[in-house]
């Protein structure tokens, strides 16, 4: 077994592992932070998991006249994000699956999730839920080329689509980090976070009024181990998004070597970086008002914008 | 500067005045366009700074504050002049209806840029270097200018696209040439400022003479 192999292996299980463990405080952190910028003193970072242990804990119950889609997306979403968090470089640049760790595979098995949790919304066969299935599936169409050409825009310097290979050639050259191309990219992906992880100005976390809802409007009719599944599916992809923004841009501090010393400055740089990056994304929302909803197009066309500046500069200016 | 440093900053330098002209066209608040046009006015500035450093030309150098002192202070002061009085009446200060919507323009804006890219390969060609690589950003500067002009209402955003176009030729000038001259640098300049003097004199009388500055109105004439 070679190096890389054997630093693919132990790192994929290792970041697979932070990330389940790690999301949901994550978006405790993000709850936390919100909360004390508004005055509020919050309910703690752990609180996320509390809530999940006692989902856990509850009876499974699924509402009269839905099939196996219901049943089978929150575990279809929770396996596909968990197949991301082990394979995309989070805390190691080498991956257990080199080939699946491409920035298609990894930009569509996301998808994927969206999609499973949207079928299961349609399946319900509820106003809410068929609404909510819409409005996502409108934002993901508007959301997946803008993330598929940000991403494209860094391996072109790269010469690779493989995620690794992006962030192998920003460690080599850090001075990269700072084109036009790298920060213009940037901005762009992260828009296409704001909009996937459901976050404001898109979709607002917290809402609990079903007009406004988007992805709350597709998960009302789950409770007890199903609902903790999707809520601890939708903190991983959170976690994912904002692991893959930082790693692809600031990749400093991922383990290049195999060795506990790499491994465990790679999972302490990781962890920091995806608490840095969400503590200012919550910060940044409190200043935000959700745009009306069809006013989200002329964002996420923003976005685009962005990201083909950021291909056509990586071309031109290269 | 080493060789890597000059040519990131004017990429960087380059790209900045490029953002602003597409965010000019995302926003709709009259008064953040004025500021965007200002800041692409410190970016254009800093461009020139950073071509007057790697030349080592004093004269590039007085250039660059002119410039700054010019696009980002006289110009946006007197586009706000022209706004602060629109402010006054009981016109809307935003962009209300473009005759083109945001996300379209925003699209329009990308296939431009992507034109100018095209339209200037031969220019790039004739001297390849890093400052005319960057020759095709001031183009689509240009481009996205005459947009905002032919698809914007309120007279204070003709005023910003005509502005934008005039930044962009500024940019294609000093990349290519690196300096025109002192003097022909000022006389533009100077003309520039003369025109937008008159025209903000004239949306003034607009506002008198028809209470608003929505240039669709202006169809016909009146006595």
């Amino acid at each position: 077994m070679t190096d890389s192999t054997t630093l693919g292996l132990v790192g994929g299980l290792l970041q697979a592992v932070v990330i389940v463990a790690g999301a949901p405080l994550l978006v405790g952190l993000m709850r936390q932070v919100r909360a004390r910028m508004e005055g509020r003193v919050g309910a703690g970072i752990r609180q996320p998991w509390r809530d999940l242990r006692k989902q856990f804990r509850k009876e499974p119950i699924t509402p009269r006249g839905t099939s196996e889609v219901f049943r089978a997306a929150p575990v279809a979403m929770v396996a596909i994000t968990l197949v991301v968090a082990a394979i995309a470089p989070f805390v190691t640049a080498a991956s257990p699956l080199p080939g699946v760790a491409d920035l298609f595979v990894v930009v569509a098995l996301l998808a994927t999730g969206t999609v499973a949790i949207a079928l299961a919304g349609i399946d319900t066969g509820t106003a809410f839920g068929g609404m909510g299935a819409s409005r996502e599936t409108t934002i993901l169409a508007l959301v997946e080329p803008t993330a598929l050409v940000a991403i494209f825009a860094l391996s072109v310097r790269a010469g690779s689509t493989n995620l690794s290979a992006i962030v192998d050639s920003t460690l080599a050259e850090p001075s990269a980090v700072l084109s036009p191309a790298a920060l213009l990219a940037a901005a762009a992906l992260v828009l296409v976070i704001v909009a996937e992880t459901g976050r404001l100005p898109v979709d607002n976390p917290a809402t609990h009024l079903e007009l406004t809802m988007v992805h709350e409007a597709m998960v009302l009719e789950y409770a007890g181990p199903d609902l903790a599944l999707i809520e601890l599916g939708s903190a991983m992809r959170s976690a994912v998004y904002l692991g893959l923004l930082a790693n692809l841009f600031v990749p400093w501090g991922i383990a290049t070597e195999a060795g506990v010393l790499a491994l465990l400055v790679g999972v302490v740089a990781f962890v920091v970086k995806v608490g840095v990056l969400g503590a200012a994304l919550a910060a940044a929302e409190v200043f935000l008002a959700k745009v009306r909803l069809f006013r989200v197009p002329e964002l996420l066309a923003g976005s685009f914008l962005l990201a083909l500046l950021a291909v056509t500069a990586s071309y031109v200016l290269a | 500067m080493s060789d890597t440093a000059y040519v990131q900053l004017l990429n960087l330098t380059a790209g900045a005045v490029l953002l602003c002209a597409v965010l000019v066209l995302w926003r709709r608040e009259l008064a953040v366009i004025i500021r965007l046009f200002a800041a692409q006015g410190v970016a254009l500035a800093a461009l020139i700074a950073v071509l007057a450093w790697h030349e080592g030309s004093p004269e590039l150098a007085v250039l660059a504050a002119g410039v700054a002192v010019l696009r980002a202070g006289v110009l946006p002061a007197v586009l706000r002049r022209a706004l602060g009085t629109a402010r006054e009446g009981t016109e809307p200060v935003r962009e209300v209806r473009p005759v083109v919507n945001v996300a379209a323009s925003l699209l329009a804006a990308a296939l431009l840029t992507l034109l100018a890219f095209a339209v200037s390969r031969p220019i790039v060609e004739l001297a390849p270097s890093p400052a005319t690589q960057a020759v095709p950003i001031g183009m689509a500067v240009v481009l996205i200018g005459f947009f905002v002009l032919v698809t914007r209402r309120r007279a204070v955003s003709h005023l910003v696209g005509f502005l934008l176009m005039d930044n962009g030729i500024t940019a294609v000038g000093f990349l290519t040439t690196a300096g025109i001259g002192l003097i022909v640098e000022v006389g533009v300049a100077l003309d520039v400022l003369l025109a937008l003097l008159v025209l903000q004199v004239l949306t003034g009388r607009m506002r008198e003479a028809f209470g608003n500055t929505d240039l669709d109105e202006l169809r016909e004439l009146h006595d």
